[in-house]
């Protein structure tokens, strides 16, 4: 068949790869793609590119971020009990993508031979023999060339030996005991003489001998061959190259830390013996090569040796006793160690040093032992002192402590009344500030008023004494009878009765003193032992009398009670003391005033300046800060001051008949006492009382028929449109003035005809005398404060001249508020009334008769008005009314207001000055 | 550039009566402003109160609960409440809304001539006939006032407030200023019994009525006189004065039925108002606006400006 054809020939022809794909017609031919433009991409179609600017390296993760293009999702940890989740260690792996692992990463995971199996492929002793040869090499490295060329097939006397047992790394021969332990030389013992090359040193080989049984028999050791290598070349003796283990992990620094650290020698041997046992491929490297990027520590080439690194500072490291120096045992040092570290473990600052000795350690107490029956809760004990007032509160305290009361109670509980259950509660009294209304009334009124009951008491005794002293003798007063009788009546009241605050008989101490004792005996209820305390001097008769006296003292405090003083006030001011709290700063006079405001100087002339202290609530509540943070005064701050009062100048008069009628005159002058900076007309003295009283009824009778008789014509024509500095007057305070006139002016003849220069009516009206007096230049304010202590305004020294009103002691005890409010009695500037029509025309009509009268007496009492317009004052024209049906006496000057106070408020006569209607 | 600013427009008086309101409580004893002007409070002496819209002429509450006629009233900043004094010697604090009284502080032993708030209406000064001035707390339930300022002789006749002051006029003739702020109380002397005390806008000043038919301003500060205003007739009864919205007059009710109003600069009289027959008892200038509310006899009339034009019916 050997018959060669032409088409055979040409079929002979050898074709090489396959044939590209048949044209389609019309179709362009593909054009190759240029160089540049191809592209390497990896499994996942991400393009493979180069990282690094020098080194090179590839692209990790999703474009060089964690995961996929949806991120990273961390694994979820979950475990239950069923379940636990077991702990899982992360290697390398768990970060690394999966190209990492396949074939061609960095770590495959494809099945390979490992360094125990491919010992054909390496030879650990042929390995260091190449590294020795390397080092030594010419050109340190080049052994690895070695490798990549070498074959890697296993001769034939290794795979023997291997039969034989024989493991790489064993010596050749029988199995050896292992020799005594050779001492091992003490890394610390300075070693003279050339070091030898690292890979020979014999403690790299040494290490893993530590514990040998007696009956186990070892491999003998490999033998290193010696290395005769002729020195070819023409580095000096012991020249080495640069040794790359050496380069790259740094041997400076280890060699630092070996200051410090006294196992890192071992440590970065074993460190070293590590890396290389690892078998990391380490290429070529050496500080000329730079670090690639396959390698881990990067630090180290750009490490600068500095300063820091040094010790500036000879110290002594292991402070011991000195006795090892610096071979001191390792224990020794090991035990040092954590005790500095616990000291500080923080950097210490450039010019501080770390404290040689330790501040002395902070003293700790031990908590108190507590007593076994202690119970944490904590309850008061107040200490109460024993006292008369504290008595009931400390009672009720043993009570609440536990402790039986003493004394079991007599009383039930529904008979004590509201003061006792009070005073067993221990609670303090109704807010009255004293106990009894005697506190009000002066000692002397107090005497008189026991004097008085007494000299009843003594009457009716006598009755009943006299009864039965008919068939026996006579006895005054027996005092055990008196005792015994008291006794019963007082009974329990007793017990609490003269208490430290009442002292009725203070002006005489040594009866205050046996008072007092007096009131002790009877509270513990002895009933003998009374007399005892009565002076001894007195006659029988006196005794019994003072005896009955502190009984009756005794009751009559008892009787006072809570409720009933809870509704007095005290005075203001204390009766007896001269002082007064009165504003430290007073408007100072008004006549340098007036005469400033005459003639418009307003200014320093007419303003007065105080220091004056808010309330702190009130600051706060007008957003200011208290301007007087310090001081507890609220107002304008006071002063001590001379008290003027009128009841300075007064003498008590002398008890009237009943006893009511005194105590009303008591209470109505503390009454008045409690303002005597603002006093009312009412307050009245009883010495001008008593100069009054007597005349009082004339002066009534008088005046009723004067009033009627001097009621003045009314002129109809008179203009309302007078000036302005005329009509000044207001229609109110013509009324009030107009009253106060007729109330204290009786018509002067009348005055006359009594007592025609009568010394006594001199004296008492010399002040409103001078009021009237027409003083053409100076205003009447000057002639008042000229006699008055500005205390008093204008309006108290009218309360002194005006008696009509006062002597009745009804009417000044009646509220105050009552009089004020009524409506014709304005103060001050009026209110209008409602509608002009009618009444308000009325009004007109009345106000311009007021004026008519004043017209006539403009010129003499025109300097008057100023003044009399300011004056307020209250009358008492509607109680006046009542007390017209009362007893003369009582009334005798109401009469006289309430005659004239409704019907005959216009008329201006009266309130003329007496010396002008002596002139008509 | 900058336009000046437009002139501003010469200060108006009220010169036109534009409502009437028949209060038909009787006496109309003080009628007042709230705080922005657009109500107003009338006080009757028939014991009642009554809110008013002035500018439309409707009232809209009646306030009972006074035991006498009432004197003067005051409402709070926020108008939410009202205090009264009155002739039973009560202050009444009063909800706007519901016409009750909230509370009523009772301590004054006479009328009641003046209240005001504070300027938070925490605190109501009351200023009595009974010479005292006495501080009321309204956030506290306590009965007794905060601080009594009984410092006068004679009956307090008007009470204003500004900030941290208070200012009394006293029938003792006597203007007192107590300055929460400094401390200090000043007393000026006028001599005449003071009717009615008012600082003027811009707190410099005081005007002070008096019963010598005199108006007064005085400094503040030194109590010098600024300015003297004569030509009305005030001797008798407690006539209120005011200072215009703008502080350029003042003005006062007079016993003529006329109210008057003087320039403050010049003291030139410059108004006199024809309001009624009986005495103009009392006055109230608007906050804002040249608007006066002026109370006679029975009925409160309201003025304002010619200029100005009621809108709706011109009535």
């Amino acid at each position: 068949m050997a018959a060669p054809e032409s088409s055979d020939s040409e079929e002979d022809l050898v074709s090489y790869g396959s044939a590209l794909q048949p044209l389609q017609e019309g179709e362009r031919i593909k054009k190759p793609v240029p160089l540049q433009e191809q592209t390497v991409k990896d499994a996942k179609g991400r393009y493979q590119r180069f990282h690094g600017a020098f080194t090179g390296g590839f692209s990790a993760g999703y474009f060089n971020t964690v995961g996929t293009k949806e991120g990273w999702t961390p694994s979820a940890f979950v475990s239950s009990r069923l379940k636990r989740a077991d702990k899982t260690i992360l290697g390398p792996e768990d970060f690394m993508d999966e190209e990492d692992l396949s074939e061609f990463g960095i770590a495959p995971k494809d099945i390979t031979t490992t360094d125990d199996f491919a010992s054909k492929a390496k030879d650990r002793i042929k390995e260091k023999a190449r590294q020795i040869a390397g080092v030594v090499a010419a050109i340190p490295g080049t052994t690895t060339f070695d490798d990549l060329i070498g074959p890697s097939k296993i001769t034939v006397g290794v795979e023997l030996l291997r039969k034989m047992g024989w493991k790489e790394g064993q010596g050749i021969g029988p199995r050896v005991k292992r020799k005594p332990y050779r001492q091992k030389p003490d890394p610390t013992v300075k070693i003279y003489g050339c070091a030898l090359p690292p890979g020979l040193s014999e403690s790299s080989e040494d290490e893993e001998d530590e514990y040998q049984p007696e009956n186990v028999t070892f491999a003998p050791k490999d033998v290193m061959p010696v290395d005769l290598t002729p020195k070819e070349n023409v580095h000096g003796l012991g020249y080495k190259g640069l040794d790359p283990s050496q380069a790259l992990f740094g041997v400076s620094g280890r060699e630092h830390l070996n200051l410090f650290t006294g196992g890192s020698e071992e440590t970065s041997s074993l460190l070293g013996d590590l890396r290389h046992s690892k078998g990391r491929k380490l290429g070529i490297m050496g500080q000329a090569f730079g670090v690639g990027a396959l390698e881990e520590e990067d630090d180290d080439i750009y490490a600068m040796d500095t300063l820091s690194k040094y010790d500036t500072v000879l110290k002594d490291e292991e402070p011991g006793d000195g006795l090892y120096g610096w071979t001191a045992p390792k224990q020794y040092k090991s035990k040092k160690r954590p005790e500095r570290e616990f000291k500080y473990m923080g950097k210490i600052l450039d010019g501080f040093s770390l404290a040689s000795k330790s501040s002395a350690p902070v003293k700790i107490y031990p908590p108190p032992n507590l007593p076994r029956n202690y119970r944490p809760f904590h309850y008061f004990r107040p200490v109460i002192a024993a006292g008369s007032e504290n008595y009931h509160l400390q009672k009720a305290l043993e009570e609440s402590s536990g402790k039986l009361r003493s004394e079991p109670t007599q009383q039930s509980r529904h008979a004590l009344n509201a003061a006792q259950r009070r005073e067993q509660l221990g609670e303090t009294g109704l807010k009255g500030p004293t106990p009894s209304v005697l506190e009000y009334l002066s000692e002397k009124d107090r005497e008189r008023l026991k004097e008085m009951k007494q000299a009843s008491e003594q009457q009716v005794k006598a009755k009943i004494v006299s009864q039965q002293s008919r068939n026996s003798r006579f006895q005054p007063a027996s005092p055990d009878d008196a005792s015994h009788k008291w006794q019963m009546l007082l009974g329990v009241q007793l017990s609490n009765a003269g208490s430290s605050d009442f002292k009725p008989f203070a002006k005489n101490p040594e009866k205050q003193k046996r008072y007092e004792n007096f009131v002790k005996s009877l509270k513990q209820g002895e009933k003998d032992t009374l007399e005892r305390f009565l002076d001894p001097n007195m006659t029988e008769w006196e005794r019994g009398r003072e005896q009955e006296e502190f009984f009756r003292a005794a009751v009559f405090y008892r009787s006072s009670n809570p409720t009933l003083s809870s509704r007095f006030t005290r005075a203001k001011y204390e009766d007896d003391v001269d002082k007064v709290e009165v504003p430290r700063d007073q408007e100072n006079d008004i006549d340098d005033k007036e005469t400033a405001v005459k003639m418009k100087m307003f200014g320093k002339l007419t303003r007065d300046k105080f220091e004056w202290h808010p309330d702190k609530l009130l600051c706060k509540r007008f957003n200011v800060r208290d301007p007087y943070p310090d001081s507890s005064v609220v107002g304008l701050p006071k002063v001590k001051r001379d008290k003027y009062s009128v009841f300075n100048f007064l003498t008590v008069p002398e008890p009237t008949t009943s006893v009511t009628q005194a105590t009303n005159k008591k209470i109505e002058e503390s009454n008045s006492l409690n303002k005597p900076k603002k006093p009312s007309r009412w307050d009245v003295s009883d010495k001008e009382k008593d100069k009054k009283d007597s005349i009082s009824e004339f002066i009534s009778l008088a005046r009723s028929k004067a009033d009627v008789q001097q009621q003045p014509p009314v002129p109809a024509t008179e203009e309302c449109g007078t000036g302005p500095s005329e009509t000044l007057t207001t229609l109110i305070l013509n009324e009030d003035k107009d009253l106060e006139g007729e109330s204290r002016r009786p018509p002067m003849d009348l005055f006359k005809a009594i007592f025609v220069r009568s010394s006594d009516e001199k004296s008492s009206s010399s002040e409103e005398e001078s009021d009237e007096e027409p003083q053409p230049t100076t205003s009447v304010r000057e002639s008042e404060t000229t006699k008055q202590v500005d205390v008093l305004d204008s309006s108290s020294s009218n309360v002194q001249e005006s008696v009509t009103a006062t002597t009745d002691s009804g009417i000044s005890s009646l509220p105050t508020s009552k009089q004020k409010l009524d409506a014709a009695e304005e103060f001050g500037p009026k209110l209008p009334p409602a509608f002009s029509s009618g009444r308000f025309c009325k009004l007109l009509n009345r106000k311009e008769k007021h004026k008519k009268t004043r017209e006539s007496h403009k010129t003499k009492k025109e300097h008057k008005r100023k003044k009399e317009k300011k004056k307020k004052h209250k009358k008492q024209k509607n109680k006046g009314k009542h007390k017209n049906k009362k007893s003369e006496k009582d009334s005798s000057s109401n009469t006289t207001v309430s005659s004239d106070s409704d019907s005959l408020r216009d008329k201006d006569a009266t309130g003329l000055p007496p010396k002008e209607l002596l002139r008509r | 550039m900058a336009f000046p600013r437009p002139r501003p427009a010469r200060p108006e008086l009220p010169r036109q009566r534009v409502q009437t309101l028949q209060c038909g409580q009787g006496a109309v004893r003080a009628a007042r402003f709230n705080a922005d002007g657009n109500y107003c409070l009338t006080c009757g002496s028939d014991k009642t109160l009554k809110l008013w819209n002035p500018h439309k002429g409707t009232a809209l509450r009646t306030y009972q609960g006074h035991g006498y006629e009432v004197l003067d009233a005051a409402g709070s900043f926020d108008n939410s409440q009202i205090c009264s004094g009155g002739a039973d010697k009560a202050v009444a604090l009063w909800d706007v809304t519901t016409g009750q009284v909230v509370r009523k502080y009772r301590g004054h032993a006479g009328k009641v001539n003046c209240v005001q708030f504070n300027e938070e209406a925490t605190v109501i000064v009351s200023g009595s006939i009974d010479s005292t001035v006495r501080c009321w707390d309204c956030r506290s339930r306590r009965p007794d006032p905060i601080q009594v300022l009984d410092e006068a002789k004679d009956g307090i006749s008007s009470v204003k407030l500004s900030a941290h002051e208070i200012l009394t006029g006293s029938v003792d003739g006597r203007i007192r200023r107590y300055d929460l702020r400094m401390g200090h109380l000043c007393s000026d002397y006028i001599g005449s019994p003071i009717t009615s005390v008012c600082f003027s806008k811009d707190g410099q000043c005081v005007l002070a009525a008096s019963l010598d038919s005199t108006l007064r301003l005085l400094d503040k500060d030194t109590g010098e006189l600024l300015g003297e205003y004569t030509g009305h007739r005030s001797t008798t009864y407690r006539l209120d004065c005011v200072l215009s919205e703008q502080d350029t007059h003042v003005g006062c009710a007079s016993e003529d039925g006329h109210v008057y109003f003087w320039d403050l600069v010049e003291g030139s009289l410059a108004l006199s108002l024809p309001v009624g027959q009986g005495v103009v008892q009392s006055l109230a200038f608007h906050p804002r606006l040249p608007c006066l509310l002026a109370a006679t006899q029975g009925q409160v009339t309201l003025w304002r400006e010619d200029t100005f034009q009621p809108e709706g019916d011109p009535n």
